[in-house]
């Protein structure tokens, strides 16, 4: 056992201090999602009236395209001097690798949707933080980095790999992103009750369980191709 | 071990796009000796040497490294061979002893920082312990790809065209390192379309032309002047 | 090199035969498809609401159920490509998701024909059109995924792992837009309950027409993957031509 968990911590890790190092991904997702909050402020005309309607999409947009930046990054990383040739040579399990960068792509999204909410707080005026929003981000983010992880390694060896990753990934992700949208919506808006939820949250829970067994066995196939 | 050859390769075939590149080779490497393979471009020495290293899978044959079938103890190979490919693969933003311990844990290699050093200052890279990947010369990355392939011991040394992009310290480096290799009953196959580096480190020779070994020999039958001509005409190699 | 040229030689043979069956095939769904469109805008009764525009209903019904048939082969042929990495499987799977694609396209252009006149939108945002809408995304990049790859492995290997995940995908999008729909109660459109409403000799013409288009599916699958098996050679002889040329 020791075995498995070990090269899967050591390959956080090391995505972890090249991010301090570098800042590459975080900064720019972060800053992108600003953007992208910026914008949708002058498509939807956010008013004190309306912001608790729409709170809950653009928080989801802004999160899904800066969690595509943290994705692609996230294997360019590796492709810069072969490093994952490297990381391929290693005794270690195919597993293990798609287990290590998925939990280092897990955390950089979950960091980058963190510090969104703040800053989201401030530009509407409109406080959304709270428990159970950010177990709906968990959750939907496990599902993102579940799937973002094997299709950013399957479009990084292909040819223009930063338009096929957001074409491989949008349409497989619908139920994460409507299950998503609708049940922070309901935290949002404040009205409905806990019990409206939880169906969404056994969706994005059966969606995580179906990926991440599936996912880790594709990745197989496509590293040792 | 000694009943068992290092490298056993029957009838390796590799296509791509219906591009055959390598086709029908046999090669035995035995412990204790290192063999030079020779080619020009194109030839199909570094998908050979992916081929041993399990970087791309062959379309027909077999390949044992240490009686080991790579179709099978995948993992076990792993820990056995160190690789040396055209590109460093390491990671740009961490230094060379982060580089070295990083890939050092994920062999499991016990005492790791002691080690790491030592392998450095070996490759005379004991000053730039600290320096990033990214702030290193060509060549001192090269230096740093040879550290990261031998940081476990393999007994197994694949190198892939070794001499480009080193100066003359570092190729006496490689060329004492290759030597203790063998010494210590390792094998080390390297590939190279330099002449001086095929025959002047004293080794077994092949030259692959078109996919296939064309020509092997042992060490001591090796007619230096013969291949020296023979390379240079035939098959377009540089000295 | 040897047992390349022997296995062209013999080629010629195999195919002589398969094209006999070839040509009886085309000669088979064509002619079906022919009295399949004489029933459809013909001999079929004319639906008294809807009026003649129900009549797309024998073509978008019939495609519906075999682009997802496709999609299934896709699934089938990809796990068995992952497998056993035949690219005979990679040729099934690829030519049964090109012709998915065509037919989940036929779906989503008939569909607003005939939903226009009928409910009187477009489009709505249902379980049902949704879920097709997604399912045609998703092989629309696996055939994207092919174009884009670096070499004929890396095209199947990627392609049959999206035809996996997109069928696991279907049903998990299925279910959440449905029940998404249920939360947002926006249009309500009672016309799920067509067949039912069916006199029998509407119901003849539909299973007629789904029985012609299965004939053309098959047909055009097995042109399909011939024809892929036929490029592949052509481009191996191009290849070994182009590698003996130096010597010769």
């Amino acid at each position: 056992m020791k075995n498995f968990f070990v090269p899967i911590l050591l390959i956080v890790w090391k995505d972890i201090l090249t991010e301090i190092r570098n800042k590459d991904i975080i900064l720019a997702s972060f800053v992108f999602a600003i953007l992208v909050l910026v914008i949708c402020n002058f498509a939807f005309e956010i008013t004190p009236a309306t912001v608790h309607i729409l709170a809950s999409g653009i928080l989801w947009i802004s999160f899904i395209f800066a969690g595509i930046l943290v994705m692609t990054h996230s294997f360019v990383v590796e492709n810069d001097l072969n490093s994952l040739e490297g990381l391929l040579l290693c005794p270690i399990s195919r597993d293990a690798l798609y287990w290590g960068k998925m939990l280092s792509l897990f955390l950089f999204m979950m960091v980058v949707e963190l510090l969104l909410l703040p800053i989201f707080a401030v530009l509407f005026d409109y406080n959304v933080l709270s428990p159970s929003l950010i177990l709906i981000m968990v959750l939907a983010t496990i599902g993102f980095a579940t799937v973002g992880t094997l299709f950013a390694s399957m479009s990084v060896n292909t040819r223009a790999r930063e338009i096929m990753l957001p074409i491989l990934f949008f349409p497989v992700v619908t139920p994460v992103l409507i299950s998503a949208v609708e049940a922070s919506m309901s935290i949002i808006g404040g009205g409905t009750a806990i019990i409206d939820i939880r169906g969404w949250i056994q969706l994005l829970l059966l969606f995580d369980v179906v990926y991440l067994v599936v996912c880790p066995w594709a990745f197989g196939f496509v590293v040792e191709e | 071990m000694a009943l068992e050859p290092a490298i056993l390769v029957n009838g390796l075939c590799k296509s791509f796009e219906d591009n055959s590149v390598l086709s029908n080779v046999d090669l035995t490497i035995d412990w204790g000796t290192q063999l030079t393979i020779f080619g020009s471009n194109g030839s199909g020495k570094t998908t050979l040497l992916k081929s041993l290293a399990m970087q791309c899978r062959p379309d027909g044959g077999s390949i044992n490294i240490a009686g080991r079938d790579v179709s099978r103890d995948r993992s076990t190979i792993r820990q056995n061979i160190g690789v040396v490919g055209h590109q460093p693969m390491l990671y740009q933003d961490m230094t060379c002893i982060e580089n070295l311990i990083f890939f050092g844990r994920m062999y499991g290699v016990n005492e790791i920082a002691k080690r790491a050093q030592k392998v450095l200052s070996e490759m005379g890279l004991g000053r730039h312990l600290n320096d990033r990947v990214r702030n290193l010369s060509h060549g001192m990355q090269k230096r740093l790809a040879i550290s990261r392939a031998i940081i476990h011991k393999p007994p197994i040394l694949l190198m892939d065209e070794p001499e480009t992009g080193l100066d003359i310290v570092a190729l006496e480096i490689v060329k004492s390192l290759i030597k203790s290799w063998t010494s210590k009953m390792g094998a080390v196959v390297i590939t190279t379309h330099s002449i001086e580096i095929g025959l002047g480190w004293g080794s077994d020779v092949a030259i692959l032309n078109n996919g296939a070994i064309v020509y092997r020999a042992k060490q001591e039958e090796v007619d230096q002047m013969w291949m020296r001509k023979t390379l240079l005409s035939n098959f377009g190699l540089t000295s | 090199m040897v047992d390349k040229t022997d296995g062209l030689n013999t080629e010629p043979k195999s195919q002589g035969g398969n094209m006999k069956l070839i040509y009886a095939s085309i000669f088979i769904s064509s002619a079906m498809m022919i009295a399949n469109m004489y029933l459809i805008f013909v001999w079929a009764p004319t639906e008294r609401i809807m009026g003649h525009i129900q009549r797309v209903f024998y073509i978008h019904v019939p495609m519906a159920w075999l682009a997802f048939i496709a999609f299934f082969i896709v699934f089938v042929s990809g796990v068995l490509y992952l497998w056993k990495k035949d690219f005979k499987y990679d040729r099934i799977a690829s030519s049964a998701a090109e012709i998915g694609v065509i037919f989940t396209t036929i779906v989503l252009i008939t569909g607003p024909i005939w939903a226009k006149p009928v409910w009187g939108i477009w489009w709505s945002w249902d379980a049902r059109l949704t879920t097709t809408l997604v399912l045609w995304m998703i092989y629309i990049g696996y055939h994207i995924v092919r174009s884009y790859s670096s070499n004929r492995a890396q095209a199947a290997t990627y392609s049959a792992i999206l035809g996996v995940i997109g069928f696991i995908d279907v049903p998990i999008v299925y279910f959440a837009v449905d029940w998404w729909r249920t939360q947002h109660q926006r249009l309500v459109v009672g016309v799920t309950s067509v067949e039912g409403s069916l006199n029998p000799d509407m119901r003849i013409v539909l299973y007629f027409s789904l029985i012609a288009f299965t004939a053309l599916m098959l047909c055009l699958l097995w042109l399909r993957v011939s024809m892929k098996g036929l490029e592949m050679k052509l481009q191996s002889v191009k290849n070994n031509r182009k590698n003996l040329l130096p010597l010769g």
